[in-house]
């Protein structure tokens, strides 16, 4: 297993008085995808928030416990979170381009907010590619990206996360909204982008998991009931709470 | 017990499945019973519904080769209920195989009720015992999901391999002491080596219902690590 890109320890996360998390401990090897699973409100895109610390913009929110990155905590003195959240891009459930912005200029929108130069049109094109678009929109760069399809949507925000290069991507429900073409489209697209960068997915789909990951988290009211190789959980899970979920025996 | 599935038609249909070879195994159960019974009985009538029963497992196996597919494309199981799935699609082969050696004993008993009785072989009533007891258990410990009974199967199978070779023994002694004993005993043999075959597809079953209950492949201790 490569060193760990993600290091969890004993991470607690609140909103107001709820406790959303509950002492989570977990490491993510650098270079591969982790895909996280668990009934709605079980915490699991509050942790994926925490890791951008964009849990932290949320009024009343407050987290404990410790996060790393390539060994360094997140809330050292000196982090940026400006800084962190180039490094550790973010895809949502709906797609959300600019929507008064060209393809093109989605693309590149981050590169111009960071100030970063260089060969805008080639990196454009580079990132349309890794998100499987390229071919789709070459020959209309500057429409506008809401003439674009939901699924076609959903990768130019790929593209656009993957134009600044993070070292991370985390993706909460990237494929819920698309139909099963574009689903296989982002899904061969994560499993491509492992060799470059640390993926975070986070499902309600259990199939798109388990095709998607190496390692799966079962998460539960707030607590890591389980993690371990993809394969493992949803062919012999060690947890009877993981076995209910996975073969479909909650609630 | 477990909890129930929330989809409760998954559930019914994982509990239809779970019947239908419940089912399966008993029918072959009933045929190497009656098998063995038209032998020492010389029944052909006995001998002639062992092949209708077999029909009936024939059906039953093409039944359940269906819902286990059909199970794995609209339901995608995991965890212990892909286990079972799975491990329904390789136990009906060998239910239906031991189905299959019955018939060929029935054959063996109707062939033999065209010459005179040959003397009894104690022991090869025996070995029928042994085995019909090893399907029983292997069944039983499908059912309930038990490993310590599954395991049990697997370690006597070597004394049914042991019972074998003094049937073997005495049928060839049979044979030497008057030739006009060949064609019975020969007939007797290939019963014994039915039973004997009977006996490795009850182990199958054992083997397989570890891999149920806990995940592990047993089978072929080693072979993993072989290039």
């Amino acid at each position: 297993m490569n060193p760990a890109k993600i290091e969890a320890v004993r991470l607690s996360a609140w909103y107001g008085d709820s406790q959303v998390l509950r002492e989570v401990s977990l490491s993510v090897p650098a270079n591969s995808v982790l895909a996280i699973i668990g009934p709605s409100g079980c915490g699991k895109s509050t942790f994926v928030r925490c890791l951008n610390r964009m849990h932290e913009l949320v009024p009343g929110a407050r987290q404990s416990g410790q996060l790393r990155i390539d060994g360094k905590d997140l809330h050292a003195s000196g982090v940026d979170p400006v800084d962190l959240r180039r490094r550790v891009g973010m895809v949502f459930q709906r797609p959300n381009p600019f929507p008064t912005l060209s393809i093109f200029d989605n693309v590149i929108a981050g590169l111009k907010l960071n100030g970063i130069g260089g060969n805008h049109a080639a990196i454009a094109e580079k990132s349309l590619q890794r998100a499987a678009l390229w071919d789709e929109v070459k020959d209309r760069l500057h429409a506008s990206a809401l003439s674009l399809s939901g699924g076609q949507q959903q990768r130019l925000c790929i593209a656009r996360a993957l134009a600044i290069e993070p070292e991370v991507l985390l993706m909460d429900e990237p494929a819920s909204a698309l139909d099963p073409i574009a689903t296989a489209k982002v899904e061969e697209l994560i499993s491509e982008l492992k060799s470059s960068l640390t993926v975070i997915i986070v499902t309600h789909n259990m199939q798109q998991a388990a095709r998607t990951s190496d390692r799966t988290a079962f998460f539960y009211m707030g607590e890591l009931i389980e993690h371990g190789e993809t394969e493992q959980i949803f062919t012999n899970p060690r947890e009877p709470r993981t076995e209910d979920y996975v073969t479909g025996k909650f609630g | 017990m477990s909890p129930r599935h929330t989809d409760r038609s998954y559930e019914a249909e994982l509990s239809a499945l779970r019947n239908r070879l419940l089912e399966l195994g008993g029918k072959v159960e009933t045929e190497i019973a009656m098998g063995m019974r038209a032998l020492a009985e010389r029944d052909a009538k006995l001998a002639e519904d062992v092949m209708v029963t077999d029909r009936e497992v024939n059906r039953l196996e093409v039944q359940i080769d269906e819902a286990c597919r059909r199970l794995l494309a609209l339901r995608q199981p995991a965890a212990s209920d892909l286990r079972f799935i799975t491990t329904a699609l390789k136990i009906v082969v060998d239910l239906e195989r031991i189905g299959d050696l019955a018939v060929n004993i029935a054959e063996r008993a109707l062939d033999l009720n065209q010459s005179p009785p040959l003397r009894p072989v104690h022991d090869l009533t025996k070995l029928a015992l042994a085995c019909q007891s090893q399907l029983r258990k292997a069944l039983d410990a499908f059912v309930d999901g038990d490993t310590a009974k599954a395991e049990a199967v697997i370690k006597d199978d070597d004394l049914l391999d042991a019972l074998y070779h003094k049937v073997f023994n005495e049928l060839l002694g049979l044979m030497m002491e008057d030739p006009r004993n060949i064609r019975r005993a020969t007939s007797l043999m290939f019963v014994a080596k039915h039973l004997e075959r009977l006996g490795d597809h009850a182990t199958n079953v054992a083997e397989m219902v570890v891999f149920m209950v806990r995940g592990t492949d047993i089978r072929h201790p080693g072979s993993r690590s072989l290039k």
